[in-house]
């Protein structure tokens, strides 16, 4: 029973060439089966290479899929599934896979050892990056991408679950089973296309049926459990912490634009079963990566799985019982095969020669093998004719998941490979291979026991089935990992590491695994080493004469398989990277030619383009224009809103404000500053006290994540006691600015009735029966007032300010308007309160209460803070008539050196404005307020200009403020 | 990682924002010692006493016993008592 | 030995039995002039400048694990300097210097790569910035370009300029910046320091120090007693512990930060990209892997790993900048732990006690550091005085308010 349905024939391509497979099949099997052997070429020497197993740990069959925006490389042959019209391309080879020029580094490989590249290429000093290093990035790499945006789809979802059981081989049915039944809500996840492991690929019988037959009705059982949830095709690819795992799924079939291509899971699991089973892993001998080099369970498993002979004259080099079955069913299938273990009492488990205490020491074939080197007891070699030569040194269990959080798997000999003891995990039980289990019927026995672990873990009564009757045989083995004899022996067909390498690394003081992974690559290529891992350790622990079991590992890092960044990275692409903040008036805007940017999280006006406008300078200085000539109405609605209410509200706005909330009254506001607890200023902004304990503090667009931290700390971590609750009102207002000579007049025409209203004052209002609140404060220089209505009334209410404000002459202004006029008043932005500013930099010392007592008080007075030469906040006019001025250049005294001795400080904000009919500008500059009608040069090399300046004082328009009072 | 909240159960630690050391709730008084308190750290390969903020959840801001070699980690407690 | 091309040459044609081990597996002595503690990059390269500048002639290098088991294998291989505040300018600039010669002065080739670091801006208000760093930079001496859009898409036309949530305008290009390969650094220090004399003892992890009227006079091993009157700690994100062991405080918290490798793939990320807007920066390694990283997992730990949802943002941050790379796909994911200051900034200093030096908060700008920190450090521990690139990396500069805060964003030391 094989699992292709040869009644439903797939063509597919690959190179070009129409190959055919059936339903069921892998890439790597129908391209066995279609006799194509070569199917990559090698990382470092281009090699020519076949595949080696049929897992996702392969190592050489990588291929790429697909073209175009598309194109997918470094996919495993083993793991892509057929399906109509697939596109298959051999890579790392030029001009073709059969012939590749990068051949001829295989020829220079006595020079190219481990770390060649460390100890030569230095001469002359620049030769490096212009000449050695661009042919060797070149050479390097397998894949390619296209370079085309991919556009494709995948998503990400949450799950959540009692118990995950990760691999759904004998151990992991059972285990999910025994916890199923138990009443567990239970994850099963296994990478194949189909579940059942290593059953599948086997010709053994379990519980008296054909193993597939009987994992069929295991998942049928499961399958009918509304408490179970399978999840084929699926990689658990990490572990991380508390109980949280990630995995991917593929999905099957061609890509289709309605469908995800994969799916990156997070997955809570309360318990978890790690039965991820064991890869077989090569042996060391001389020509052990030719195409038709295969793992012998792997040939075993395409026999029995996709029907694939691997060869017709094969031979079998192994030290253990269990790859004899490779020999014995191979022998069935009507292959002629030689059997070569190095163990001199091996016997024969079938019809096949054996050849008992011999190694292979040479293979010959240069793009598929055709003949074995075997060298007897005595010494004697012998060559066989093959086309495939089955290796099998053992297996290695597949810890690495049990590892990512800091667990280290100990060394088994019976077993011949690293295993996890029982509770080096928390939460998570060991079921199969991974625990030294390998037989079938241990490996079901411990899925049955940490099947009911776990579900006592949980709370609930498991009744553990008996075992199905299975084979109990593990198979006997005896160490081998590499085979003394001249040539090269590979070690990590991934990387091109050899038995010579790692042996050069232990002579070279690099024998620590850790070293040696990083000297030679070994472990670094993209299975992470999971079959040479333990041949290298062997190696080097021969090489540095210590114990394997005492060499230590290296460490397992997620994801066990590589993750498409697509697929974890699912929803980034495009605007999906971080929500779009839209004001509500947004469509309003729109509507009136506002050209939209990005401010921060923000999208904002940046100005309202008129008919016959050339660009945002002339829009711009039309707007300027309305405020302080008319009125201008604008949207701040993106200002964060905290409403802070309570009996102590007042006080912990005190706390936290540098100047003093507690003495204003209802219906006030006062500017004010916050501090950050280092004394540097972190916001400025106005509070309102709209009722004896309700307040609004208004701080930066954006500033929300960081001033909820600020203010919930304060609030319930330094003064629990006080009786105040914090709110995040940003949205649920729509705020607008109306400012300039005839903003009275503007509002006298929208509001149900206009209050009298002082400076710095605040009342309720109405707008067309909607309730809102009128706060009289400037940000323009000019009249002005804000006008606050639920955030449902933003967008009529921006319309009718819009055609009112025209009605007076005025109209709708944006960001860089808004911008001009804050830089002729000398306001500020977060250009100038950047962080190591104080309040006193920027002339607002005095707004600091002498009796401290608010957050910041304390440091604000350290020596640097309060010492001269600080850079402080003035204007800046240019000398010549006409200049312009940018933001970013740097001030010196005209004459003296340019250099950071000499810097004294930076331009901050400019603007060409036309109210004052010049450039303006901010600047941050050494003792600048007793620099005050100095001239400095101002240089902006980056930008190529140079230009003496002016300094004024900061405000250069309406200095008294008259007008904002008016 | 998941951090259960004293409100809200076991949650995703999405949900939460990491304030700092416990210790920033030993704020000094007026005049204290607020260089040390505010830049020096224990700063322990170990058990740390550390604030969480529920940010897209409850809102509360917790106080969690977390070891930094294992992320080992306790339910977390409410920094400013029950309020 | 010297490494030369001929030299790999002639081993290649002798089987490679010539080759020596890099240094010499070194067993503790009884008494140092002076020991560094810690066998990463700043620890190796102070006790090479400490023999080869200062001609101390008995040095030990103290590492707990295996040398180069810490940040400097860890990171992303960044070289630059782009910095704007006086302390941190002349230093990194003085760094940058060193990094362009450093594979000859080593002999060994630490594959130093100018491939040219473009920082993306996204608003008028960033390039505004970005303008101000470039200046600064160009002011220091060292090179920047400031590129608008389209002479930025000539660069890199693989980033998404028509869809990226923050729409990229330009970028800062600083030629000069690049990538070396980290795990060298400290094989080519160590190499070259044992080469002088110093004695590089791993496996030997500091317990506990000898101290006696707030002098220090040796430190506790796994490995025994040593003795030695001068003794610098450059152990990163360690730092806290061991001055723990030594009694006093330090201002460092110790987070995790991710990095992240993809599969070999031929050529196509040909420069260092930084995308600040989403705390993304990547290279592509002569190896062939895209090498990548994002922000600190913002909690503290000492782990060396980190959590999926600041790796499912750097991710997320791949695909809304350069969807080119989506089919690309991680092989590997590990973390590093950082010494992180409240200022952003490094600490060079003297310690509380006598004789014992800090070379710590390098939170995570370590890497580009190394030779300057080396150089600075050895020259603290031998004459007990600053050197005039590190005179502001201070231990007291928060109580005195003296800060180099380079982003602005306060002493809240997981922000920076």
């Amino acid at each position: 029973m094989t699992g292709i349905d040869r009644a439903q024939p797939i063509t597919f391509r690959f190179d070009g060439r129409t190959v055919q497979g059936f339903a069921g099949d892998t890439v790597a099997s129908a391209l066995l089966r279609a006799g194509q052997r070569l199917m990559a070429r090698s990382f470092k020497y281009h090699r020519p290479r076949g595949v080696l197993s049929l897992g996702s740990e392969e190592p050489s069959a990588l291929v790429t899929l697909g073209q175009g925006a598309a194109q997918t490389p470094n996919q495993r042959a083993t793991m892509v599934e057929l399906y109509d019209g697939l596109e298959v391309f051999s890579q790392n080879a030029w001009p073709s896979l059969a012939f590749d020029v990068q051949g001829v580094n295989d020829l220079a490989a006595p020079f190219l050892g481990a770390g060649f590249y460390y100890k030569t290429f230095m001469w002359p000093r620049r030769a490096w990056f212009r000449l050695y290093e661009p042919i060797i990035r070149r050479a390097a790499g397998l894949g390619a991408l296209s370079g085309k945006a991919d556009r494709g789809t995948d998503e990400k979802a949450f799950s959540f679950c009692d118990l995950l059981v990760i691999g759904a081989g004998p151990a992991g049915l059972m285990a999910a089973l025994t916890a199923a039944r138990a009443g567990a809500d239970v994850i099963l996840a296994d990478e194949g296309a189909a579940m059942g492991g290593r059953l599948l690929y086997e010709a053994e019988a379990v519980a008296g049926k054909p193993a597939a037959e009987w994992v069929a009705e295991v998942l049928e059982e499961l399958a009918g459990w509304p408490n179970v949830r399978l999840l084929p095709r699926t990689t658990v690819t990490g572990q991380y912490d508390h109980g949280t795992f990630a995995a991917v799924e593929r999905l099957a079939g061609p890509p289709a634009p309605d469908r995800p291509r994969e799916c990156f899971w997070r997955i809570a699991a309360a318990q978890s079963v790690l039965a991820t089973g064991a890869i077989e892993r090569l042996i060391a001998f001389p020509g052990n990566d030719r195409p038709g080099v295969m793992l012998a369970g792997a040939v075993r498993g395409y026999l029995h799985r996709y029907g694939v002979q691997a060869g017709r004259r094969v031979v079998l080099f192994a030290n253990n019982d269990d790859a004899h079955r490779t020999a014995r069913d191979l022998a069935a299938a009507g292959a002629e095969v030689v059997a070569v273990d190095p163990r001199a009492d091996a016997v024969a488990q079938g019809d096949y020669a054996l050849r008992a205490g011999a190694e292979v020491v040479a293979t010959r074939g240069r793009t598929a093998l055709r003949r074995v080197a075997l060298r007897d007891g005595a010494g004697r070699v012998e060559w066989l004719e093959a086309d495939c030569l089955a290796v099998s040194g053992g297996w290695n269990p597949n810890t690495q998941l049990a590892c990512h959080l800091g667990a280290k798997p100990v060394w088994n000999e019976v077993v011949g490979g690293f295993v996890m003891a029982p509770d080096a995990v928390s939460d998570m039980a060991f079921a199969g291979a991974v625990m030294g289990a390998c037989s079938t019927r241990d490996a079901l026995a411990a899925g049955i026991a940490a099947g009911a672990k776990a579900a006592r873990a949980l709370g609930l009564a498991p009744v553990p089935p008996d075992p199905p009757e299975a084979e109990a045989e593990a198979g006997a083995l005896q160490l081998l990992w590499q085979v003394a004899a001249p040539g090269r022996a590979f070690v990590d067909l991934a990387n091109d590491v050899t038995v010579k390498d790692l042996v050069l690394a232990a002579a070279e003081g690099m024998g620590a695994p850790e070293h040696a992974k990083r000297y030679t690559t070994q472990g670094m290529a993209p299975d992470q080493g999971r079959g040479s891992n333990s041949t290298a350790l062997a190696v080097l622990a021969d090489a540095t004469a210590r114990a394997l079991a005492d060499a230590g590992t290296t460490t397992a890092r997620p994801p066990f398989v590589p993750v498409s960044i697509s697929a974890m990275g699912a929803g980034g692409a495009g605007k999906g990277f971080a929500p779009v903040r839209l004001p509500p008036a947004h469509q309003a805007a729109l509507d009136h030619g506002a050209v939209m940017i990005e401010a921060g999280p923000w999208l904002r006006a940046s100005h309202f383009l008129r008919a016959g406008e050339a660009g945002w300078a002339e829009a711009c200085a039309r707007e300027v224009g309305h405020v302080r000539g008319a009125v201008g109405v604008a949207d701040v609605s993106t200002l964060s809103r905290f409403d802070i209410q309570g009996p102590d509200a007042a006080q912990f706005l005190t706390r936290i404000c540098t100047n003093t909330i507690n003495s204003l009254q209802p219906g006030q506001l006062r500017y004010s500053l916050l501090l950050r607890e280092d004394g540097h200023l972190m916001e400025d902004g106005p509070v309102a006290r709209l009722a004896a304990e309700h307040f609004w503090l208004f701080t930066s667009s954006g500033s929300e994540p960081a001033m909820r931290r600020h203010l919930e700390l304060a609030a319930q971590g330094y003064w629990p006691d006080l009786r105040v609750r914090i709110f995040e009102a940003t949205e649920a207002w729509a705020q607008f600015a109306i400012a300039g000579p005839r903003a009275r007049d503007l509002l006298a025409g929208v509001l149900d009735a206009l209050p009298e209203l002082a400076f710095m004052r605040a009342a309720r209002v109405g707008m067309g029966g909607a309730e809102g609140w009128l706060l009289r404060l400037s940000y323009s220089g000019e009249l002005g007032y804000e006008l606050a209505l639920p955030a449902r009334y933003g967008d009529a209410a921006f319309r009718a300010l819009i055609r009112a404000a025209e009605a007076l002459g005025g109209g709708a202004y944006g960001l860089e308007a808004m911008n001009v006029l804050r830089i002729e008043k000398g306001f500020l932005t977060h250009a100038e309160i950047d962080g190591r500013a104080t309040a006193d930099d920027l002339g607002l010392g005095r707004m600091l209460r002498a009796s401290g007592g608010f957050i910041g008080a304390d440091l604000a007075t350290r020596p640097a803070l309060v010492a001269p030469g600080r850079k402080q906040l003035v204007g800046l006019t240019p000398v010549s008539v006409g200049a312009t001025l940018a933001a970013g250049g740097h001030l010196f005294v005209p004459g003296a050196p340019l250099d950071p001795e000499n810097d004294l400080g930076h331009v901050t904000s400019a603007c060409q404005s036309p109210t004052l009919g010049h450039a303006q500008a901010l600047a941050l500059l050494r003792d600048g307020r007793a620099r005050l009608g100095e001239t400095l040069r101002l240089w902006d090399g980056l930008r190529g200009t140079d230009q003496l300046v002016k300094v004024t004082a900061p405000t250069a328009y309406d200095t008294e403020g008259g007008r904002a009072r008016g | 990682m998941r951090l259960i909240c004293p409100n809200c159960g076991p949650r995703d630690r999405r949900e939460f924002s990491w304030i700092g050391a416990a210790s920033l709730l030993d704020r000094p008084a007026p005049g204290g010692d607020f260089v040390a308190w505010l830049h020096l750290r224990d700063n322990p390969a170990g058990p740390l006493e550390e604030l969480w903020l529920h940010e897209a959840g409850c809102g509360a801001l917790l106080r969690a016993s977390r070891d930094t070699r294992t992320h080992a980690l306790a339910p977390l407690t409410l920094a400013g008592g029950a309020r | 030995m010297r490494y030369s091309g001929l030299k790999v040459l002639a081993e290649g044609l002798r089987g490679g039995a010539g080759w020596r081990p890099f240094w010499r597996k070194a067993a503790p002595a009884a008494e140092y002039d002076a020991i560094v503690i810690g066998g990463g990059g700043h620890g190796l390269a102070t006790a090479y400048y400490l023999a080869r500048e200062h001609g101390l002639a008995r040095v030990a290098v103290l590492e707990k694990g295996w040398v180069g088991s810490g940040n400097v294998g860890r990171n992303t291989t960044i070289v630059r300097a782009t910095y704007m505040m006086p302390g941190n300018q002349e230093f990194y600039s003085t760094s940058l210097k060193m990094w362009e010669s450093l594979a000859q002065d080593l002999n060994f080739n630490l594959m130093y790569s100018p491939r040219g670091l473009l920082m993306l801006f996204h608003s008028d208000g960033q390039r505004d910035a970005f303008a101000r760093r470039g200046n600064a930079m160009l002011i220091q001496g060292d090179d920047a370009q400031l590129l608008d859009r389209e002479a930025l898409r000539a660069l890199v036309p693989y980033l998404d300029y028509d869809q990226a949530r923050f729409p990229v305008q330009g970028a800062l290009l600083h030629p000069r910046g690049g990538t070396v390969r980290h795990d060298a650094v400290a094989w080519a220090y160590a190499r070259a320091a044992d080469a002088r004399g110093v004695d590089i003892i791993e496996n030997c992890e500091v317990t506990g120090f000898d101290l006696a009227d707030g002098r220090i006079s040796g430190v506790q091993t796994t490995r025994g007693a040593i003795r030695a009157g001068r003794v610098g700690m450059a152990v990163a994100g360690r730092s806290g512990e061991l001055a723990g062991r030594a009694g006093f405080r330090l201002p460092v918290e110790s987070h995790v930060l991710q990095a992240f490798v993809t599969e070999g793939l031929k050529p196509f990320v040909h420069h260092v990209i930084s995308f600040g807007m989403g705390h993304f920066y990547i290279s592509q390694s002569d190896k062939g892997g895209l090498v990548f990283g994002g922000d600190i997992d913002f909690y503290p730990s000492y782990a060396q790993r980190g959590n999926l949802p600041m790796a499912e943002h750097v991710m997320e941050a791949a695909m809304t900048l350069m969807p080119a790379i989506g089919r690309a796909r991680v092989l590997r994911n590990w973390g590093g732990i950082m010494d992180m200051t409240p200022d952003g900034s490094p600490i060079i200093d003297r310690s509380p006690i006598e004789g014992l030096f800090l070379n710590t908060g390098w939170n995570y700008g370590g890497f580009k550091a190394i030779p300057a920190s080396g150089l600075a450090f050895a020259h603290l521990i031998a004459t007990g005085a600053p050197h005039p690139i590190a005179a502001r990396f201070r231990l007291d500069r928060f109580n005195t308010g003296a800060l180099i805060d380079e982003e602005g964003t306060g002493a809240t030391h997981h922000l920076h």
